[in-house]
C-alpha cells in the first residue's frame, strides 16, 4: 500500500495559518510526523483559502524538501498551480488530480510527460460524479485511452473511482469498491488505483472505523494507493496488515515497525 | 520468430558487507572481502548487477574436531592439531578468501577452555593470517556471550565477522560487534519470519543494515536442502523487491552440514555399493554447496580442500555469465 499523507492542507487550521505567517516549522513538523507514522509520499494543497497558491505551493515543496526527499503530490485543479509545483520540485511529483474531462487531461498530461510526474485520473467529469460502476468504467477507459495516445507511461497513472461518503451514497460503495478492481482489467499493463479515503466517513459519527474498513475492503479489491491521515495508527496498522495477508510482504513479528522503518 | 526471455526488474539491492581492514583502514589484512550487492537472483547478469562474486571461508577449529571423517582430516594433514598451522595452510595452500575460526573448545561439554586462551588463538590467527577473518562461537549462548565479547575487542579494527546471535540471545554480542567495529552473523532455524524478527531486533540497536549476515540454515543434499533452499530463495525475492530487512548476504555453514551426512562420510567398507568415501564425501560437499550458490548465498564455508577447489573453479565459470 503507497500512502499519501493528507495533512499537509490549508484547509487545516494549523497549515493555513503556517501558510500565512511562513512558518516552516510547522510544514516540516507536520511532514516528519506523517513520514515517521508510515506515509510513502505526502499530499500538499495550499487549501481554499489562499490567496497566491502559486507561491504558495512553492513555498510549501520547498518547505518539504529541506526535511525530506519522499515523493510530493501536487493538489491543487488549477494547472497553473500545479505547473508552479512542479517546477520546484526535486524528487518525482504525483500531480493530483485530473478529472476525465479532455480540456483538462489537454493541459495536464503534457506537463506530467515534461517533468516525468505520476499522475492522478479522477473518474469525474463536467456531468458529475458518476453514479455506477459502468459510468465509472466509461471514464476510466477515456483517460487510459487519452494518456495512452500520448505516451504517457500507463504505471504511473493512478485511478481514483471517487468515494463518496457512506452516509449518502451508500448504494454506491459496493460499485467503487468493484471499480477498484475492474480498473486493472482496462488495460495492460494496468493501471494503478488510488482514493483519496477520508471522503468515505464525511458526516459519520465512526469516522475513524469506516476509514478504516473501507480501506481495508479496498485493498482486498487491488487498491494501491490511499490518500489519508497516516497519524490515525489503527487505520494504517489495517493498511499494513491488509498488505500481510495478500502476501505482500514477509510475517515477521514486528511487521508494523518493519514497513514504517523501510 | 525469436524467443524473447521476460526479464524482472527489482527495486533493491542486497547489502554489501565488507569483511576485514587493511593496515591503511586500521586493521592488518592483506586484502578484504565484499560480499553482496546482487541486484538480480544468483547469475542472472542481465536482470541487474551482481558486483561481487561469492566467496569461500574454509572452518578452522580452535581444537583438534574428534568427529570429522579421515577423508576430511588427512586432506589437512597433521596441521590439523594447530589452528594458526591449519590457518595458514588454507590461505597459501588452499587458496580460501576467508578463514572461518569456529571455537569449538569454548563449548562447556567439550573442553570448555578459558577464555584468554581462546583470545590468544584468534589473535594468533590473525598474526600469522593475511586474509580477513570470520569467529564463530561454540553454539552455547552462555559461554558464547562470555568468550565471543573477548574476541571481538582482542580483534578490534580487523572488521572481523563474528557469529552467531540468536532470537532469544542477541543482545550482548550485538552490543559488542556493533562498540568494536565489526560485522555480526544473524541465525535463524530456516525460518523466514525469525530471519526478519531477528534483523529487526538487531538494527533496533543501532546496527548498520550492511553490518549483518544472515545465516538461515541449511541442511545437506539429502537432509532438508529443498526446504532450506526455498527459504533463502524466498527471503532474496523479498529482498529484491523491497524488503530492507531481508536485504543482507547469506552465509551458510555447507561443509558442516554435508560432512555430517552419512552418505559423506560412511566408509566404503560398511556400504561397498557406495563407492570410494574420499569422492563421495567431496562431491557430497561440493554439490551441497553449489545448489546453495544457487540460492544465493554469498559466503560458502567449506572444510575440504577439493571441494573448495572444485566449487571455487565453479563459481569463476558462473561469474563469466
Amino acid at each position: 500500500m503507497f500512502i499519501i499523507g493528507e495533512l499537509i492542507n490549508g484547509m487545516y487550521k494549523d497549515i493555513g495559518k503556517a501558510i500565512q505567517t511562513k512558518d516552516k516549522s510547522v510544514i516540516q513538523q507536520k511532514a516528519l510526523e506523517q513520514i515517521k507514522a508510515g506515509a510513502d509520499a505526502l499530499d500538499v494543497n495550499c487549501g481554499p483559502a489562499s490567496k497566491d497558491p502559486v507561491n504558495d505551493i512553492q513555498w510549501l515543496i520547498n518547505a518539504i524538501q529541506e526535511v525530506t526527499d519522499k515523493p510530493i503530490t501536487i493538489d491543487s485543479s488549477k494547472p497553473k498551480v500545479v505547473e508552479a509545483g512542479l517546477k520546484v520540485l526535486k524528487g518525482r511529483a504525483i500531480i493530483n488530480s485530473t478529472t476525465a474531462d479532455e480540456e483538462k487531461l489537454e493541459g495536464l498530461v503534457p506537463l506530467a510527460i515534461q517533468y516525468n510526474a505520476k499522475l492522478i485520473g479522477l473518474t469525474i467529469s463536467k456531468k458529475g460524479i458518476p453514479q455506477n460502476k459502468d459510468q465509472r468504467l466509461e471514464l476510466a477507459a477515456g483517460i487510459i485511452a487519452f494518456v495512452q495516445e500520448k505516451g504517457f507511461p500507463i504505471e504511473d497513472l493512478y485511478l481514483d473511482p471517487i468515494v463518496m461518503p457512506v452516509n449518502v451514497a451508500q448504494a454506491q460503495m459496493r460499485d467503487i469498491l468493484e471499480s477498484i478492481h475492474d480498473f486493472k482489467i482496462i488495460s495492460d499493463p494496468a493501471p494503478k488505483t488510488v482514493v483519496g479515503l477520508s471522503n468515505v466517513s464525511q458526516g459519520t459519527c465512526q469516522r475513524s472505523l469506516v476509514n478504516k474498513t473501507f480501506l481495508i475492503m479496498a485493498v482486498g479489491f487491488g487498491l494501491d494507493a490511499a490518500i489519508l491521515d497516516p497519524l490515525d495508527k489503527d487505520l494504517v496498522d489495517g493498511a499494513i496488515t491488509s498488505d500481510l495477508i495478500l502476501n505482500k510482504h514477509i510475517y515477521c513479528d514486528s511487521y508494523l515497525d518493519a514497513y514504517r522503518k523501510k | 520468430m525469436a524467443l524473447e526471455l521476460v526479464k524482472d526488474k527489482w527495486v533493491n539491492a542486497v547489502s554489501v558487507l565488507t569483511i576485514g581492514a587493511t593496515k591503511e583502514e586500521g586493521g592488518s589484512r592483506g586484502r578484504i572481502v565484499k560480499c553482496g550487492g546482487e541486484e538480480s537472483l544468483p547469475f542472472l547478469f542481465s536482470e541487474g548487477k551482481i558486483p561481487h562474486r561469492p566467496v569461500i571461508a574454509m572452518e578452522v577449529l580452535d581444537v583438534e574436531p574428534d568427529d570429522w571423517p579421515r577423508t576430511l582430516t588427512s586432506a589437512i594433514g597433521p596441521a590439523i592439531k594447530n589452528p594458526v598451522e591449519w590457518a595458514q595452510k588454507c590461505e597459501s595452500e588452499f587458496k580460501a578468501d576467508l578463514i572461518c575460526l569456529r571455537l569449538a573448545g569454548a563449548h562447556p561439554d567439550a573442553q570448555n577452555k578459558p577464555v584468554d586462551q581462546l583470545v590468544k588463538v584468534v589473535k594468533d590467527v590473525l598474526k600469522a593470517t593475511t586474509i580477513p577473518l570470520i569467529i564463530v562461537g561454540c553454539g552455547e549462548d552462555k559461554r558464547d556471550n562470555e568468550v565471543l565479547p573477548q574476541c571481538s575487542q582482542a580483534a578490534k579494527g580487523e572488521k572481523v565477522l563474528i557469529g552467531e546471535v540468536v532470537q532469544e540471545n542477541y543482545k550482548t554480542l550485538t552490543a559488542s560487534v556493533l562498540a568494536d567495529g565489526h560485522s555480526i552473523i544473524a541465525q535463524s532455524p530456516i525460518d523466514i519470519n525469525i530471519a526478519k524478527q531477528l534483523n529487526i531486533l538487531i538494527t533496533d540497536m543501532s546496527m548498520p543494515l550492511d553490518r549483518v549476515a544472515i545465516n538461515p540454515t541449511v541442511g545437506a543434499l539429502g537432509y532438508g536442502l529443498e526446504y532450506a533452499y526455498s527459504i533463502m530463495e524466498r527471503a532474496r525475492l523479498a529482498a529484491l523487491s523491497g524488503d530492507k530487512m531481508l536485504a543482507m548476504p547469506f552465509i551458510s555453514f555447507v561443509g558442516y552440514e554435508a560432512w555430517r551426512a552419512k552418505e559423506a562420510k560412511a566408509l566404503v567398507l560398511e556400504f561397498p555399493k557406495w563407492g570410494s568415501e574420499l569422492e563421495r564425501g567431496i562431491t557430497w560437499e561440493a554439490l551441497t554447496t553449489t545448489a546453495f550458490l544457487q540460492a544465493g548465498a554469498d559466503i560458502m564455508v567449506m572444510r575440504h580442500p577439493k571441494s573448495v577447489e572444485l566449487v571455487r573453479n565453479h563459481i569463476e565459470e558462473l561469474m563469466r555469465g
